[in-house]
């Protein structure tokens, strides 16, 4: 395994219930490599398997088949639970149900809290942290008077103090206006940019998944694509076969083309097209 | 119209007063102090060092009388009530007569400072919820009870409760709110004179509530167990609560009250 795999699963399956008359295949054979530093979105259709891929990648589920290993520590085992669930953290869709505290900056200081990290390096973290999403000036407020948005940024710093090398967000941005969305997005991307932070992405926002170095499709539990934005979203048929959409602006591109006005495929989101049409 | 707008947890009210400063394990304790040494006053005199003792507090903690006399309105029935069962019950010499009812001045005596104990107890209680922040409560008690976690008590395990509970305590309102708005768009009634029909109209605001508590509760302890949360041992804690000279002066003083006040129990004169 090259060293550079933080997060490697090999032929993952998953079955609710195994056993029982309700069960129900979730996720079977899925092989995915996610590097260090990498920009990963995953898109599916509703039950397509994608939340609960989400939750192998921290031990949060267990495989029922193949296996997940982070940083090469296999998720099976329960005493790496803990420095995998430091390794990789994870943002939630309800902004409301993963804040802890009556403080944010309290909230933050949580999971360092949890690992027994000295107070004055606590302290050090959090205000980092809250820095990093913009958030230090509400560090003594109470979270639920902020908006969607800021709670989430709220949630995502709180998984930063424990300085993961890798941030899952599970449709952290399903709850939010645009603005909250634009919000979180533009920070995660920062986040990956400019401090080497993996970050896997779960979405049904496909504009959001153009965003990414990456898109992992997933349908019924398999995973039935994986390339490049501009590669996954040049397959239109297939993905409005499987339920999906394409960025809105694969359809402009689309009627540009038809009408003879020829785009390059890595035009994904309306500034690149901005960009392209107007030098 | 927000049914819940005005409920506000706690009556914190935030300032920098040498009481505000304290530390919250030094103030639950003189709380606590205060309360047994009010059971041990049995003259004015210890009446007296009592009541100095918490207008001494009420002035240093700079709290608006009004914001204290709001919080005695509720068990004022209380007062009027323990001083009437008081006046007509205790034997003793008959002041005045009320038809079959003899007042006696024992019985003044006995409801006064039944009224004066009542009060002062509400009033210490009332300066700590007014000058400590929830949080600071919290941690305060749970660093007290500390000690009693080798006799089995889930000191951590509470105080996590206790602040959990103010966390989703605004949430859940909203919520409330929320769920009642639907449910009058569809033609209920919680407004209703008729008590039967309006705890009828609760059930339909209840079951969707505490559905939705169980979901968020199932989900916080997901995102918990994310954040590597497995109990409260092996935890540190961002603010460590810090025991300065004020509080050493104010443990003095409240040290003096209570010899005060239990020597003029046990040795009078």
């Amino acid at each position: 395994m090259p060293p550079d795999d933080l997060i490697v699963t090999s032929g993952l399956g998953h079955r609710y219930g195994a056993g029982t008359e309700q069960e129900v295949t979730a996720l079977e054979g899925v092989d995915l490599r996610i590097a260090q530093g990498e920009f990963v979105a995953v898109i599916g259709p509703n039950g397509s398997g994608k939340s609960t891929l989400a939750r192998h990648l921290n031990a949060l589920l267990l495989p029922t088949e193949g296996r997940v290993t982070v940083n090469g520590l296999d998720t099976r085992d329960p005493d790496h639970h803990w420095s995998i669930r430091q390794t990789v953290g994870m943002v939630f869709q309800n902004p409301d149900n993963q804040i802890v505290a009556t403080v944010v900056e309290e909230d933050v200081a949580f999971g360092p809290e949890n690992l027994a990290v000295p107070p004055e390096e606590i302290r050090r973290r959090v205000d980092e942290a809250l820095a990093l999403v913009r958030m230090q000036d509400y560090a003594r407020h109470a979270p639920h008077l902020l908006s969607g948005g800021q709670k989430q940024r709220v949630a995502i710093a709180g998984a930063l103090a424990m300085r993961p090398a890798c941030l899952v967000l599970d449709e952290a941005t399903a709850m939010l206006d645009p603005r909250g969305r634009r919000e979180v997005l533009q920070t995660v991307r920062r986040l990956n940019r400019d401090e080497g932070l993996t970050v896997v992405l779960i979405t049904h926002f496909m504009e959001e998944a153009a965003l990414a170095d990456r898109v992992v499709v997933l349908d019924r539990g398999h995973l039935v694509m994986d390339g490049r934005p501009e590669e996954v979203f040049s397959e239109v048929d297939f993905l409005e076969g499987i339920g999906l959409g394409v960025p809105q602006i694969v359809g402009v591109r689309r009627l540009l083309e038809e009408a003879g006005h020829p785009i390059p495929p890595s035009v994904l989101t309306l500034e690149a097209m901005v960009d392209f049409l107007c030098p | 119209m927000s049914m819940f707008r005005d409920i506000t947890i706690g009556q914190y009210l935030s300032g920098s007063s040498v009481v505000h400063r304290l530390d919250p394990r030094t103030k639950i304790t003189i709380v606590g102090v205060f309360m047994v040494v009010l059971f041990a006053a049995t003259d004015a005199a210890a009446y007296a060092t009592l009541t100095a003792f918490t207008v001494l507090a009420v002035h240093l903690a700079r709290v608006p009388a009004r914001m204290l006399l709001r919080g005695l309105r509720p068990v004022l029935i209380l007062l009027v009530l323990t001083f009437t069962l008081q006046l007509f019950l205790t034997p003793g010499r008959t002041m005045f007569t009320l038809g079959p009812l003899v007042a006696s001045w024992e019985g003044l005596r006995m409801g006064l400072f039944m009224v004066a104990r009542l009060l002062l107890l509400l009033v210490m209680a009332s300066l700590l919820t007014l000058t400590t922040s929830p949080v600071s409560l919290t941690d305060g008690l749970e660093s007290i009870l500390a000690p009693f976690r080798v006799v089995g008590l889930p000191a951590h395990e509470l105080a996590m409760m206790m602040t959990i509970a103010l966390r989703f305590i605004p949430t859940l309102m909203e919520e409330a709110d929320k769920i009642m708005k639907a449910q009058m768009a569809r033609g209920a009634d919680f407004e209703s004179r008729s008590l039967s029909r309006r705890i009828r109209s609760l059930v339909p605001l209840l079951v969707p509530l505490f559905v939705s508590a169980f979901r968020r509760a199932d989900e916080l302890a997901t995102a918990m167990e994310a954040r590597c949360y497995r109990g409260g041992r092996h935890r540190t804690r961002l603010n460590r609560l810090r025991a300065t000279a004020l509080d050493a002066a104010a443990a003095a003083l409240t040290g003096f009250m209570a010899a005060v006040v239990i020597g003029l129990r046990w040795w009078p004169g």
